[in-house]
């Protein structure tokens, strides 16, 4: 189609200037438009970026930090929500990372192309992007409504099952870099296959898992839609993983769409506080790759 | 040479054993857990539609066609979530794939590499934004904007052309389709535009080069190479995304306006299934038909972000493929 163009021109060289004229201006217009959805994009960027320090900021007192939370007006903090957030975000690693960085070296190291690691990855990457709320519902029926009651201990379950999946995917990629002279190394070296997978594969790799790892903390930290029906919230402090726990995405969530002053100064300062935790990891995760790799 | 060479198999027998029981208990744990995977997944289909079967089963296949959602006379029925899902991803698409592509253009054709590596990493960071963020900021900032300017606007200007007019009527809440679907929009940019960057550069430099060669311009490089050559990857992404709006919850929560209705216009206040899960679940006592219902809706949109994810894989493996048959 390129091709055409041209010798449309060459073959009709009284119109070429006319034509260079046009096709320079719908060059100029596809850049300039391609400019202006660039441009969008970064000010929406900066618009979030903004009214979270504008409406966050005026809020971030010690105090957020040392009282939980209260009734409108009693001057409560958020103390007990991000308590509980970190509690559940550390548990649901805890928990997931195993998993993922077992699931992740089966399918490098044992599935490679089989049916069964076929079947696995593609499961996995199905629950990668499977509906949050989906998992929240799941880990309601599982762990919530047998047992009569929310708890921290769903809540941290639900996240679990929202970590495995990236941690998953980072591990088998991984894995997958690290040269096989390393792994021939190792085997010539008279190492079982175990020992050559967890002391010079995963080794060389643990910086790109811990990536991964890094992620999953940065992903879940975040997440309203699973606690909703298993951790649920809680206005006091509370460390029993048995009981409903607070955290702070569902507090943000709670007070958000509250008509009190205070309580919608918190969650915009809940919010900032989220935010700049998630991106944080992620700017200190993404440099740290640029940088690592040499 | 002789007596070195055959010594130590003989002093590694015992050892060969106790690694070999040590390879296979791993290699058992490993695979283990990935089967483990395989029934987290099943156990999830399970749950749903058991969970579900009550409003299955009292409903029939009524509860696919059905456009009521009424808990005062216990009649629930699937089509307005359903609808509120497919419409407010269709118009975040509608807007987000302008958007992906002009910047993903922008970042692998215009810019300069230093500034491209910065606005890349932003779009990136834009990406790792909680959700929950993106619905405060679109009650807080995009409502008002959309109850007092857009809304408004539109109205003069389409109010009293035929067509037009259905899809701006309604009072002027601010919230709405549309506003999900700007904010959607706005979810699912970073992660098209990622998908768009990486096609358009897996793309072999000489194709491109020698297109600039033969004096195209940026443009047409864009649209007549780069383009036909990654359409398959470049159409994966955007199903990607739509999987991504499709089961997104807290983002759509606060700006939908919460209200089972189907219709024409813009601006009406809607539900999507995992907006109505979130904001009903509450008020669902276990056991009720009700939740049962809610469960049913989730199973609806399991299947439907499954199929979406599904079909994206096969375009974007396929666009692999032909980009490793090509190169």
């Amino acid at each position: 189609m390129t091709r055409q163009v041209f010798s449309q021109a060459a073959g009709r060289p009284q119109r070429s200037g006319v034509l260079a004229l046009r096709r320079k201006m719908i060059d100029k217009l596809a850049t300039g438009m391609s400019w202006l959805a660039m441009l969008i994009v970064v000010f929406v960027l900066g618009s979030i970026l903004w009214t979270l320090l504008k409406n966050g900021l005026p809020g971030l007192t010690l105090s957020l930090f040392t009282h939980s939370m209260g009734a409108p007006g009693a001057g409560g903090g958020l103390a007990n929500a991000i308590v509980g957030s970190l509690l559940q975000t550390g548990l649901s690693i805890l928990l997931g990372a195993p998993a993922g960085l077992l699931t992740g070296i089966f399918l490098a190291e044992y599935g490679a192309d089989s049916k069964l690691a076929r079947t696995v990855r593609f499961v996995s990457d199905m629950l990668l992007s499977a509906p949050s709320i989906l998992i929240g519902l799941f880990i309601y029926m599982l762990l919530v409504e047998p047992f009569g009651h929310f708890s921290g201990f769903s809540g941290a379950a639900a996240l679990a099952l929202m970590a495995m999946p990236i941690i998953v995917r980072t591990t088998e990629d991984m894995l997958r870099l690290v040269p096989v002279s390393m792994r021939e190394a190792g085997i010539a070296l008279g190492a079982a296959k175990w020992r050559v997978i967890l002391f010079i594969c995963v080794r060389a790799a643990r910086g790109g898992i811990m990536t991964g790892v890094l992620l999953a903390i940065a992903r879940v930290a975040g997440e309203t839609a699973p606690l909703l029906f298993t951790s649920l919230g809680n206005s006091e402090w509370s460390l029993d993983m048995r009981r409903p726990m607070a955290s702070l995405p569902v507090a943000i969530y709670q007070y958000a769409g509250s008509a009190y002053q205070d309580w919608m100064q918190q969650a915009w300062t809940g919010a900032l506080l989220v935010t700049m935790g998630v991106l944080i990891i992620n700017i200190v995760v993404r440099v740290g790759i640029r940088g690592g790799r040499t | 040479m002789d007596g070195t060479a055959v010594q130590p198999p003989q002093a590694a027998t015992p050892q060969i054993n106790r690694r070999w029981d040590g390879d296979a208990l791993f290699r058992t744990l490993v695979v283990v857990t990935g089967i483990g995977v395989l029934l987290v997944l099943g156990a999830i289909i399970t749950v749903m539609l058991t969970g579900g079967w009550k409003a299955f089963s009292t409903f029939g296949p009524g509860f696919f066609v059905t456009a009521v959602w009424n808990p005062v006379t216990q009649h629930f029925g699937a089509v307005a979530p359903v609808f509120g899902t497919l419409a407010s991803s269709f118009l975040g698409l509608v807007i987000a794939v302008p958007l992906a592509f002009g910047t993903a253009f922008w970042l692998t054709a215009l810019a300069p590499p230093a500034v491209s590596s910065v606005i890349g990493m932003a779009v990136q960071l834009l990406a790792a934004v909680p959700s929950i963020i993106f619905g405060m900021w679109g009650f807080f900032v995009l409502v008002p904007v959309m109850a007092h300017y857009v809304q408004p606007t539109a109205r003069h200007m389409f109010g009293h052309v035929p067509v037009l007019s259905a899809l701006v009527s309604g009072a002027p809440f601010g919230t709405g389709l549309l506003t999900a679907g700007l904010v959607l929009a706005v979810m699912v940019v970073p992660s098209i535009t990622a998908v768009m960057r990486d096609v358009f550069v897996s793309m072999p430099a000489v194709l491109r080069e020698s297109a600039y060669g033969l004096g195209a311009t940026r443009w047409e490089v864009m649209r007549q190479v780069v383009l036909p050559w990654s359409r398959q990857g470049v159409v994966g992404g955007i199903v990607l995304g739509m999987g991504r709006a499709m089961g997104e919850t807290m983002a759509v929560t606060f700006v939908i306006g919460d209200s089972n209705h189907i219709g024409w216009s813009l601006f009406a206040p809607a539900n999507t299934i995992a907006s109505l899960i979130a904001l009903e679940f509450p008020e669902s006592p276990s056991g009720s038909l009700k939740l049962s219902s809610l469960m049913a809706l989730g199973a609806i949109l399991m299947a439907i972000s499954f199929v979406t994810l599904w079909v994206s894989r096969i375009l974007l493996a396929r666009g692999e493929a032909q980009a490793g048959k090509r190169s």
